[in-house]
């Protein structure tokens, strides 16, 4: 063991029993306890997904027709914005490192440079987060929301775009959906669109039922007769709320807040709590006191947030 | 309480340098890529061929993201360089109880699900 002169010395280093368990201080064993009950808790958030969606398995909306968003990018770009948050949270975690080592070698300059870049890439991802709800939020498509809740997607019988998802707004002006376009339609108007395209039909979300023999899953199509019968109740649906949301199950917009409104909740307070030792730093506390350790406790929960949103990326996302 | 932090953990070094930092960084980066990527074209070899109850291309994802938070425990988080018992009294709780109940949770959803259809 190359530390054992390390161990010699720490033998002082007690809690108040005279030894040091596990070689680990009070402080560190108990970030480390929290973080253990933290992944309970969000493994039993993702689990409880889950289960609804192996309940809801043919109708579960495809995060792949949802999520379809860039920045300045025209078009569907499943999974990039989230690739790009997912990049963001391993950068600062890597800067979050950075602070760690420096910290260890008694260097505040290394400290206050890594230290600050991680406050910076917390705050990139918060911002992303908010781009990506106020995306979801306001909707895309918009869709159709039957008499008993369900929702139903509008996609022509016939075509090129056979089984795609129609936006409301291409169903009743024929023209498709501009970038960025939020205007809110009526439920006549659309039903007086959808009964003169005779192209027309509803699919529920989601890949749909699997065929036995090829493998290979089709969304549940209703027929053009069932669909009109259908739409005589029905309401036109844009964006997501708790209620209902255009996606489809209600269940998955809230999970879809729940989940990630939890990990930004937790990036957020590691975002105060990185400020808090950051001014630390500056102020020269960690100096004082010989040892850069609660750098690396603040830095242990950072980690975690990035550790939790790995999972969030494929349970969520990538699926 | 003041004694709380009056000595830090044994020291337990890492490699010197940063190399090994950003080692761990284009790992990540890398997987991710890859998942990414594969995400987004969905090869059919992967989608169709099926094994434990779901796509190859689901239990690639599985494990490219256990990969992943493997090196972000034992080396960001350090975990790998703690003692051998402590590594223990993290991870056991976590490899035991997670597992257990998504095996559970997953099974009850699947059961709910025939259950709807009948």
């Amino acid at each position: 063991m190359a530390n054992g002169a390390a161990l010699e010395q720490n033998t002082t280093a007690i809690w108040g029993g005279g030894r040091q368990p596990f070689g680990v201080s009070y402080g560190k064993m108990m970030m480390w306890f929290f973080l253990l009950s933290d992944a309970l808790t969000f493994s039993g958030f993702l689990t409880a997904m889950g289960l609804y969606r192996f309940k809801f398995e043919t109708t579960w909306p495809v995060a792949e027709d949802v999520f379809t968003h860039f920045p300045f990018l025209h078009g569907e770009h499943p999974l990039l914005f989230v690739a790009l948050m997912t990049f963001i949270l391993i950068l600062s975690s890597v800067t979050m490192v950075m602070a760690v080592n420096a910290g260890h070698k008694m260097n505040t300059k290394g400290v206050t440079l890594w230290l600050g870049l991680t406050i910076v890439g917390g705050f990139t991802f918060l911002g992303s987060q908010a781009w990506e709800w106020y995306h979801f939020i306001h909707g895309d498509k918009g869709a159709v929301i039957l008499q008993d809740n369900t929702v139903m997607y509008v996609t022509p019988i016939e075509g090129v775009k056979a089984g795609e998802i129609i936006s409301i707004y291409e169903l009743i002006t024929g023209q498709e959906k501009p970038h960025g376009d939020h205007s809110e339609f009526q439920t006549a108007d659309m039903i007086a669109a959808f009964g003169l395209n005779e192209n027309m039909t509803l699919r529920m979300p989601g890949k749909g039922v699997q065929d036995e023999a090829t493998g290979k899953a089709t969304p549940i199509t209703l027929s053009r007769a069932e669909a009109l019968s259908k739409m005589k109740n029905a309401k036109v649906l844009q964006g997501a709320g708790m209620q209902a949301n255009e996606y489809g199950n209600v269940l998955f917009a809230d999970f879809f807040f729940f989940v990630t409104g939890f990990h930004g909740t937790h990036v957020f307070s590691g975002v105060v709590l990185n400020i808090i030792i950051f001014i630390n730093v500056l102020m020269g506390t960690y100096e004082r006191r010989g040892h850069y350790e609660m750098v690396e406790k603040v830095g242990l929960y950072w980690h975690f947030v990035d550790l939790v949103w790995v999972f969030v990326f494929t349970f969520f996302y990538l699926v | 309480m003041s004694d709380n932090n009056a000595y830090p953990s044994e020291h337990h070094e890492s490699p010197e340098g940063t190399k090994w930092i950003w080692k761990v960084f284009w790992i990540l980066l890398i997987v991710t890529t890859v998942e990414v990527v594969l995400g987004i074209i969905k090869p059919e070899a992967l989608t169709d061929t099926h094994l434990l109850g779901t796509s190859l291309l689901n239990i690639i994802f599985i494990v490219l993201t256990i990969g992943k938070a493997y090196y972000i425990v034992a080396e960001f988080m350090h975990l790998g360089h703690e003692r051998k018992n402590f590594i223990w009294v993290i991870t056991l709780p976590i490899v035991i109880l997670i597992p257990y109940l998504t095996f559970i949770l997953l099974t009850e959803g699947g059961y709910l699900n025939t259950m709807m259809n009948m």
